[in-house]
């Protein structure tokens, strides 16, 4: 797995521009095309090629088990978060409006739609990485 | 079996083939599909929520609780695959 030369350099040029292109796609929500679910899977890709390039121990090493676990729940509690934010301001969960209502600041609706985006691309990319992890991964490296 | 299943597939394919003649042309202003809620959205996106992507705006704010339920069941999915198949360690 680790002898290749042309695959480990390519990889490692590749994957910062593959992780930038999906932080791309994630905020593009708003105005273009794109949204979280899209840019979570293209960012789950470059720890794809990671895995396939270095190595899955040498993934884990950045980031276990636990610490995708606690990202996947991170992405949901952020849309849930926000959700429950607009319960709070005297508007049905989920209400932007009421927020932007409360708050004063115009097209703060966008914004709110771009931070539930980057929550579900947070919570998408975690459960690939994680079920990759899963399916992928040899018995003593677990954990 | 084989005769059968090329039968069955001949069969569909001209039942399929003749629907297709009921279906309206691509584009058609005046289809079904697009008489409805479609330039409704089109109308109301803008000044209800302020941003140009009419699916993002369905998506994320008309139809929000939905999609929190989409990633939900991306969640779980995850969480099932590590219950199956995780050998050893802790969630």
């Amino acid at each position: 797995m680790m002898e290749n030369v042309v695959i480990r350099t390519v990889s490692r040029l590749a994957v910062p521009f593959i992780q930038i292109f999906a932080l791309y796609v994630i905020v593009h929500g708003a105005s273009g095309a794109g949204g979280g679910f899209q840019g979570g899977v293209v960012f789950a890709t470059s720890f794809i090629l990671m895995i396939i390039a270095f190595g899955m121990s040498n993934v884990r090493r950045r980031i276990n088990n636990r610490g995708i676990m606690w990202l996947s729940v991170i992405g949901i509690t952020i849309y849930a978060g926000i959700g429950f934010l607009a319960l709070l301001m005297a508007g049905n969960f989920l209400e932007y409006a009421a927020i932007e209502a409360v708050l004063g600041i115009p097209h703060f609706h966008g914004i709110l739609i771009d931070l539930v985006e980057a929550g579900i691309g947070i919570a998408v990319m975690a459960a690939m990485v994680s079920i990759i992890y899963d399916i992928a991964g040899k018995e003593e490296e677990s954990s | 079996m084989k005769k059968k299943a090329l039968i069955a597939v001949i069969f569909i394919g001209i039942i399929l083939f003749w629907a297709v003649e009921d279906m309206p042309a691509f584009g058609d202003p005046n289809a079904p599909a697009t008489q409805y809620t479609g330039q409704l959205y089109v109308d109301a996106v803008l000044p209800d929520i302020g941003i140009d992507n009419i699916v993002t705006a369905i998506l994320a704010s008309y139809r929000g609780f939905d999609t929190l339920g989409e990633v939900v069941v991306i969640f779980t999915a995850g969480i099932s695959v590590a219950l199956l198949l995780r050998r050893g360690g802790r969630l």
